[in-house]
């Protein structure tokens, strides 16, 4: 299944409720197919079994597709217990990650299907923190709801305060896919939201309305705000023509991973872009806004412009949930309808350095 | 008297502050703990990123001495490898036959997502391999043990290094801006905010104890 939608037909309906639910239903329908080997070394029957074709949700997590796998593995399986875990080109992959996003991120130019590696035995535990399957998934998935929680709201409380079976769940809908069920639920966990650019409600006096880092003007709108967002920063050191040229990553320190939240900030007139949004995480990529923007204001002679804009890293690739997003769209559309159910926008965005 | 804003009313502390707190932290370390190695502060240039105010506080190579009979009720020693080789009066024939060298690393990180520094730690035998957490726990003070058990304070999980893409373990940041907030409320009578500098080292006050690390006295003046 392919996950294709025009970005900017939706936002200029204004983002009324009825395209906001459609938005989160492509994200939670949003899946990627997986080819799965057998790697070779655990390959103990001949013929070698044939690889397992699986559709990945991209809101989900690797270890979570392993009942659906082993049943093509488990009589080539050398005898032993299993300690499971999943390569790309060799590359072991972060098990906590959701899906979708490794796959914008390790993917330059998109593999269909995606051809991974999976592994029963040596568990390369100096590089990856232990999966006991399931539950350390679930774990994972609390633990950054708490994180996300804190960061809107100030504190987590809104989750520690929900009960054992409404958080059971809530992660059973997310483990299904089952985005009624969580719609139904997500107001129990009483997290705050963004308004959207277009909105005129005012959220002061809504139990929705965030606390903690956030401000409210005379009008009620919010002002300023604390935005959960992972971003994973890949770099290239040569500019390229195609995707295909990007080369391959070979360990993770090739990426720059930042767990830091956005400050969202409103001002009168302006809008907060998803431009705004990075550059505020990336600032060393910051492009002159007179040469973006094309004004003639600033006096300057070519050839100084020429070589500052070398100088200079910049954005070349900036995923979302698989789309390659425009940076000019408001960033509050990005999050209300392209965060993952733990409340936290993943954004994959590929760069090139800096001359130095 | 801190910039405006660096600590908040509420014990958190922002990047900024943060950075203050590490320097001042680390100077009066090295006045103070003549014994230990000094936190050396390791910035964050690689390929994409060049902010220089992000960086961590690294302690590193600490030698704490398991007996394997039964759990270290001793002090650590609390020496670094270097060390050892420098100084020459030491006796190497006390170390005990059945005395394992447990090496350990403890990384003082700030934390955007809660606004508060974290302790991240790594404990590996001699010959490079890690420490499983029923062999740490062996070697923290057996009163962190009980406390680890009965608080929701403290809580070790493992987790990847922000930075590193290695396995750590992590003390679990929860409530941290609370008892800092009561740390600073009893220490000042006028009601003053705790000064930036100041802020790490009443921290650690409280969380190296927890891995076994005192703090000087004097570094809380």
């Amino acid at each position: 299944m392919i996950f294709v939608f025009q970005v900017g037909e939706l936002v200029r309906r204004k983002g009324s409720v009825g395209e906001k639910r459609m938005a989160v239903k492509y994200v939670w329908e949003g899946a990627i197919p997986l080819q799965i080997h057998l790697h070779k070394s655990e390959v103990a029957s001949h013929p070698p079994p044939p690889p397992a074709l699986v559709l990945a949700p991209r809101i989900g997590y690797l270890p979570l597709l392993v009942h659906l796998i082993k049943p093509y593995f488990k009589d080539s399986l050398p005898p032993g217990e299993d300690s499971i875990w999943f390569d790309y080109k060799g590359l072991p992959l972060k098990w906590y990650i959701p899906t979708g996003v490794l796959f914008d991120l390790l993917c330059a130019e998109p593999e269909r299907p995606w051809n991974l590696t999976i592994h029963f035995r040596g568990y390369p535990s100096n590089v990856l923190i232990p999966c006991e399957g399931e539950d350390s998934v679930k774990w994972n998935f609390v633990n950054s709801l708490k994180e996300a929680a804190y960061i809107i709201n100030g504190n987590c409380k809104n989750v520690m305060n929900m009960s054992q079976s409404d958080q059971e769940d809530l992660w059973t809908s997310v483990m299904n896919g089952d985005l009624d069920t969580y719609t139904r639920l997500s107001p129990k966990i009483k997290m705050g939201n963004i308004e959207d650019e277009f909105s005129r409600k005012a959220s002061v006096s809504s139990p929705q309305s965030r606390q903690g880092g956030t401000e409210i003007d005379v009008a009620g709108q919010v002002k300023t705000a604390r935005v959960p967002v992972r971003l994973y920063v890949r770099s290239v050191s040569k500019d390229f023509e195609n995707l295909e040229d990007v080369p391959e990553m070979d360990t993770w320190d090739e990426i720059s991973y930042l767990n830091r939240p956005v400050q969202f900030l409103r001002k009168e007139g302006k809008c907060f872009t998803l431009r705004d949004a990075i550059e505020s995480l990336l600032p060393e990529y910051i492009r002159d806004r007179a040469q973006r923007s094309g004004e003639e204001g600033e006096q300057r002679t070519t050839d100084a412009s020429d070589v500052s804009q070398e100088t200079r890293g910049e954005l070349k690739l900036v995923r979302i949930q698989g789309i390659e997003m425009k940076l000019e769209i408001p960033f509050s559309w990005v999050v209300n309808n392209l965060m993952n159910p733990e409340f936290y926008l993943h954004i994959s965005v590929l760069v090139k350095e800096p001359q130095r | 008297m801190d910039s405006a804003g660096e600590v908040l009313n509420d014990g958190k502390i922002t990047l900024e502050g943060f950075t203050v707190a590490a320097r001042a932290f680390a100077d009066k370390w090295k006045r103070h703990n003549l014994s230990f190695p000094s936190w050396s502060w390791v910035p964050l240039i690689n390929r994409t990123l060049l902010k220089k105010e992000e960086c961590y506080l690294s302690l590193e190579k600490i030698i704490i001495l398991s007996s394997l009979e039964g759990s270290a009720e001793e002090e650590s020693l609390g020496v670094t490898a270097d060390w050892w080789e420098k100084e020459e009066s030491i006796d190497h024939t006390v170390l005990n036959v059945e005395d394992e060298a447990h090496y350990y690393d403890y990384h003082i990180v700030y934390s955007a997502s809660y606004m508060v520094p974290m302790l991240y730690f790594r404990g590996y035998s001699s010959d490079g391999k890690p420490l499983s957490l029923d062999v740490i726990k062996r070697d923290l003070p057996s009163s962190s043990v009980s406390l680890l058990l009965e608080s929701k304070w403290t809580f070790i999980t493992q987790e990847e290094h922000p930075y590193l893409n290695r396995p750590w373990f992590k003390l679990h940041p929860c409530g941290t801006e609370e008892w800092i907030k009561l740390l600073s409320e009893s220490s000042s009578s006028d009601g003053c905010q705790m000064p930036v500098e100041l802020y790490l080292v009443s921290w650690f006050s409280v969380v190296g104890q927890v891995v076994g690390l005192r703090t000087p006295l004097e570094m809380l003046i």
